[in-house]
């Protein structure tokens, strides 16, 4: 037995992002919970989501080159609802904008652990 | 009991700053030992009469209780309640209630950090589950929320430049202010760009310092030598930790503390004289000013442009230079208090606001996570 925290963990090292849908209110929720902070409910199960998500808002945090220059946060607001902080890949950082359609993607895997990132989808 | 039952019933008596800037050779516990010292005279009352203390800072063991242990005070009621920056706003509260409870009698409020000379960033504590592998700053939330703000009602970076113009321009009335050069909305927006779309400009300093407040009941507080500052209304919300998880990034959980604290005081934002806004960044003027109900949502890029919150201007806002100008020692919360509690004393000086009876005190915590709103009287609004 575990949390869902390792749960959700267990999941990114396997490739597979995951977020809950409560039982109790047919919400989603991220970040994994053992509650759902809707209604309190325990009975969250496991879904994949779409991966579709548009970004909510965006910025470049400004970094010295030598530092490893100018990069990207954001936070995506998921198909399914939810929104999470992350970071679009495959773009310089200015040219991500709020509204931009982004896909989700599982990274990581070095020291930081694994985690989620966007790629942006079409036009 | 109804809420309003706290209006008028405590007073700040006394008020205290440390030395502030640059201080360096002075740990975060000796600012805070000096600025009590200072309170402690202010309200003409001694360390032994102080039974409630109400206080945190880092880093601490057990930060309440070590403040406690280096003043040598043993009180009979003790608060350290950690909410962010807005702790010691929030902390008006409990003093307020543990002194109409009769749980003591004289309440001292307390904060010291050397920020500054430690070289400490504040508000780094533990980082955020989900947040961490993305490198966010303290600064990355208030930029999202900037961003989020222009994109939806069209504020402009101009706009935004116009809160630390203000701020720099109060400043340069006040000679204890850490930044007095002159400030243009042009130098703002050439400043270097620190977080889009947030330059360095738009972010409050690093300081040292440290700050006390002292309270009493309101039938103490009128024997005592300095013209009490009333509590009239204190209410505080949260509405998340980080910011992921803040429903609408240009709505703060101030759009329900503002108006708690102003129904406890039976006051409406007309009746403000002088506001200190916790403004560790640009939007958050924009944002408190809107969610506290001083102009509409989406319309405080507007309403601050032309001057209207520096001298001269329609509402006197962060007199003191504020977080951006005068110093920002990690958590800036009890400095609101203590520059609207000198306004409504009438001993700002220079930056004296006309006739000041009201003030509104405001505290921010964490990633725009905890609102805290007081309003302070002087003996005529009671």
């Amino acid at each position: 037995m575990q949390g869902p925290e390792s749960n959700y963990q267990e999941y990114l090292a396997k490739g597979e992002f995951r977020i809950q849908r409560c039982g109790g209110c047919n919400s989603h929720v991220f970040y994994p919970r053992l509650l759902c902070p809707q209604c309190g409910s325990s009975s969250l199960e496991w879904i994949v989501p779409s991966g579709a998500g548009t970004v909510y808002s965006t910025t470049v945090m400004r970094r010295r080159p030598e530092a490893g220059g100018d990069y990207n946060v954001c936070l995506v607001e998921l198909e399914e609802g939810p929104r999470l902080m992350s970071r679009v890949e495959g773009l310089p950082p200015v040219e991500i904008g709020i509204g931009m359609r982004v896909k989700a993607r599982v990274a990581g895997g070095g020291d930081a652990g694994f985690f989620v990132v966007f790629d942006p989808v079409g036009n | 009991m109804a809420a309003n039952s706290l209006r008028g019933q405590t007073a700040v008596v006394g008020v205290g700053l440390s030395e502030f800037g640059e201080v360096p050779g002075f740990s975060h516990f000796e600012l805070m030992a000096q600025a009590v010292e200072r309170a402690l005279a202010d309200a003409g009352l001694k360390k032994a009469d102080i039974d409630g203390v109400f206080a945190t800072l880092e880093p601490a063991n057990l930060p309440a209780v070590s403040v406690c242990e280096y003043l040598g005070i043993r009180p009979k009621v003790m608060e350290g309640t950690m909410i962010g920056g807005s702790s010691f706003v929030n902390f008006l509260q409990w003093a307020a209630l543990a002194l109409q409870a009769g749980l003591c009698e004289v309440a001292l409020i307390t904060y010291g950090s050397n920020s500054r000379s430690g070289r400490r960033r504040p508000g780094g504590a533990v980082p955020i589950p989900y947040e961490s592998a993305y490198d966010a700053r303290l600064v990355t939330s208030y930029a999202l929320a900037a961003a989020r703000h222009m994109h939806q009602y069209g504020t402009t970076r101009a706009q935004l430049a116009e809160v630390p113009v203000a701020a720099r321009a109060w400043a340069r009335k006040n000679p204890k202010a850490t930044q007095r050069g002159p400030l243009s909305i042009e130098d703002v927006l050439r400043s270097r760009m620190v977080s889009d779309p947030l330059t360095v400009a738009d972010c409050c300093l690093i300081s040292d310092g440290a700050g006390a407040v002292i309270m009493t009941r309101a039938d103490r507080a009128k024997d005592l030598p300095k013209k009490p500052a009333y509590l009239l209304g204190v209410a505080a919300e949260t509405s998340h930790l980080g910011i992921a998880q803040m429903a609408d990034l240009t709505v703060t959980a101030a759009a329900q503390s503002g108006p708690r604290a102003f129904a406890m005081a039976g006051i409406s934002p007309k009746d403000v004289d002088v506001l200190s806004l916790y403004d560790a960044f640009s939007i958050n003027t924009v944002l408190f000013l809107e969610d506290l109900g001083f102009c509409k949502k989406g319309e405080g890029g507007a309403f601050v442009s032309g001057g209207t919150i520096a001298p001269g201007g329609a509402l006197p806002v962060n007199t003191n230079g504020g977080g951006l100008s005068c110093m920002h020692p990690g958590m800036y919360g009890v400095f609101t208090i203590i520059e609207t509690v000198t306004q409504l004393r009438g001993e700002a000086g220079e930056r004296q606001v006309k006739d000041a009876l009201v003030g509104l005190a405001h505290g921010n915590g964490g990633s725009l996570s905890t609102q805290v709103t007081s309003l302070f009287g002087t003996r005529d609004t009671l």
